[in-house]
């Protein structure tokens, strides 16, 4: 591809002997792109394999030396950090929440928003581009923009503190991304085989159920992993509306054990990488929904 | 166990509630004259959503605005009050300014570094591998991420191991040892640098997205004519790719405005590094002063409104090309 910006059209026939130096000259001049993207893929990979060889490691040992050391013998590896974050208050109990927390309230807003993007997709009504508009704009509203009549709400209906409050708060944030996004894909869907249906007197909730959701389960599928993580790696929504409460998920145990011990707080290593343990996961096995939710999803505010 | 139970119910129960919500309804529906049929039941399809959306985010967009007018716990109309206050103390400047240098280095370095870095790797052979390390940082959750770069800003006194690989590697060229998240010439930049980590992945693939969807002939065709790489880059792929880099840019600056997790985790707030999103909840929580936290919000959606409206734009643009 690239040995075209060296090859002018009108030259003569060059020998072996150039052939051979122009091809070095090249490897030589792409030798700094290399090495630039190899000094990029270092310095972004390279945090969080330290982390990762930091949980492993003795209190003291992370407090006496840089976490490069460990690489070479002796290793010294231990489960210390994993056993006293187990061990720590609420810890345990958080993660049970955080599962508890994430998914109910990525399958309350996938149902609901798939039902409307149908809806937005195939039905035409007064009123239908305004709300859709208002949708879109919806995306980027700030979460902190509702944060305290929210608050409000859930206090005035006892709510305030409970997992339903997050289940209901999660979904009422992601809908109207999700709702654009599965009304553009329902949307495009080929509109012969719906009316072909309703020829046949198949009523909507046939057409829905029937036809569109199962054609609309790979763009299901890219969005749940997208949900399932968002909700997973919040922070802000549960520390509002859970606080204290024994319902707080685990980003937010970490954050007020990080933000409460001043020293000691090494083994929360162990903690950071039980929490990304499952979003990395996902990312590894379902590489490709994940980036293709990523790539549908750039409009996302 | 309770609570097991609860998830549990809730995870069968929403979906079973919802058939039953569609499929009852529908039958009713079908009742009705064809006319009034076809005028409730997109309402009725799209109800809950739009409960949901009514409910978490309209009614509570314009509740938090008219609470902004209002006092402490809301008793009392202060006029604008709460904004004066905003736009006169340091504390809450600073957040602002902070917020500022967010919107610009790490939209500029987000986007900048995915462009340069989805364009370096489509040259090479390793492009998948190459990208997986990039993409790394993009599914771990701001607080693992905070961690993860307290470690790397670890700082002790001179003199002492750096046990922290900033200054570690700031040892090796015989530099003293930097407090990264304390300084106050570098917290900031440190920072905003963990969210950069973050972030440039997830710009890196949009980019790259599009960028395998430029036609190789161009590229091919301006190759034969003898423009340089660098040329070709600056001259045909960057215009090609505007669109893209507009989009994932807005994107960024929203989550550049929007920052919470990364300072509210490392620094709190301390050290001159505050932001709007973190100031408003300190507002709200610290101070239990819901007008200026109220406010506080409000002037960071004011921020985002421009966005909003490009968004709405690009939106209608694509609808009237469908």
């Amino acid at each position: 591809m690239s040995e075209v910006i060296t090859t002018r059209r009108e030259e003569v026939r060059p020998s072996a002997v150039s052939i051979a130096l122009e091809r070095l000259t090249l490897s030589i001049q792409r030798l700094p792109l290399h090495l630039a993207i190899i000094i990029f893929a270092v310095v972004w990979l390279a945090p969080t394999i330290g982390l990762i060889v930091n949980s492993f490691r003795s209190f003291q040992d992370m407090g006496n030396s840089g976490w490069w050391t460990t690489l070479f013998p002796p290793h010294g590896f231990t489960f210390a950090s994993y056993q006293q974050v187990l061990n720590t208050e609420n810890v345990a109990s958080s993660i049970i929440n955080s599962i508890l927390i994430t998914i109910p309230a990525t399958v309350i807003q996938l149902a609901i928003a798939t039902m409307a993007a149908y809806a937005f997709a195939w039905m035409s009504f007064p009123g239908r581009n305004l709300i859709f508009i208002t949708i879109v704009g919806l995306m980027v509203v700030p979460i902190q923009m509702t944060l305290i009549p929210v608050l409000r709400i859930f206090v005035a209906t006892g709510l305030a503190g409970s997992i339903v409050a997050v289940w209901l708060a999660h979904s009422g944030y992601g809908l109207p991304f999700e709702v654009f996004l599965l009304r553009n894909y329902i949307g495009s869907l080929p509109r012969e085989i719906f009316e072909s249906a309703e020829v046949d007197g198949a009523g909507h909730s046939t057409r829905f159920l029937r036809l569109a959701v199962p054609m609309t389960v790979p763009a299901i599928a890219s969005l749940t992993i997208f949900v399932f993580l968002g909700v997973w790696n919040d922070l802000l929504v549960s520390l509002t509306y859970l606080g204290n409460s024994p319902n707080r998920p685990f980003t937010v145990v970490i954050t007020q054990l990080v933000t409460s011990l001043g020293g000691g707080w090494q083994f929360l290593t162990a903690a950071a990488v039980l929490q990304m343990a499952l979003p990395l996961a996902v990312f590894i096995f379902l590489q490709r929904y994940f980036v293709r939710g990523i790539t549908a999803g750039s409009v996302k505010g | 166990m309770d609570r097991i139970i609860t998830a549990g119910i809730a995870v069968v129960a929403v979906p079973v509630v919802l058939l039953g919500y569609l499929i009852l309804g529908e039958r009713l529906l079908e009742r009705l004259p064809q006319r009034l049929q076809s005028w409730f039941r997109p309402y009725f399809w799209a109800l809950p959503a739009i409960a949901f959306a009514g409910i978490f985010m309209v009614y509570p967009t314009i509740r938090t605005a008219i609470l902004s007018f209002y006092n402490r716990d809301s008793t009392e109309f202060v006029g604008w009050a709460n904004y004066n206050y905003f736009f006169t103390f340091p504390d809450t400047l600073l957040s602002l300014r902070n917020s500022l240098f967010w919107l610009i280095f790490f939209t500029i370095f987000s986007v900048g570094l995915g462009l340069i870095i989805a364009i370096m790797v489509d040259r090479v052979g390793y492009e998948s591998i190459a990208k997986i390390a990039i993409f790394l940082p993009v599914p771990i959750s701001a607080v693992a991420a905070s961690i993860i770069w307290k470690f790397m800003f670890d700082y002790q006194p001179p003199g002492s191991v750096q046990t922290g690989t900033m200054n570690a590697a700031l040892g090796t060229v015989g530099q003293q040892p930097v407090a990264w998240l304390v300084n106050k010439t570098t917290n900031n930049a440190a920072l905003i640098f963990v969210a950069i980590w973050s972030f440039t992945g997830f710009c890196m693939v949009i980019i790259s997205a599009s960028l395998k969807s430029i036609s190789s002939e161009i590229l091919e065709a301006a190759r034969i004519d003898g423009a340089s790489e660098l040329r070709i880059v600056r001259l045909i792929v960057t215009p090609l790719l505007w669109p893209t880099i507009t989009v994932v840019g807005t994107t960024m600056i929203i989550t550049a405005l929007k920052q919470f997790d990364i300072v509210y985790v490392l620094t709190g707030g301390a050290y001159d590094t505050n932001v709007i999103a973190v100031q408003m909840y300190q507002q709200l929580t610290r101070g239990g002063h819901f007008g200026r936290a109220a406010a506080v919000g409000v002037v960071l959606f004011v921020a985002i409104i421009p966005l909003l409206v490009i968004n709405v734009r690009r939106f209608q643009q694509q609808e009237e090309m469908r």
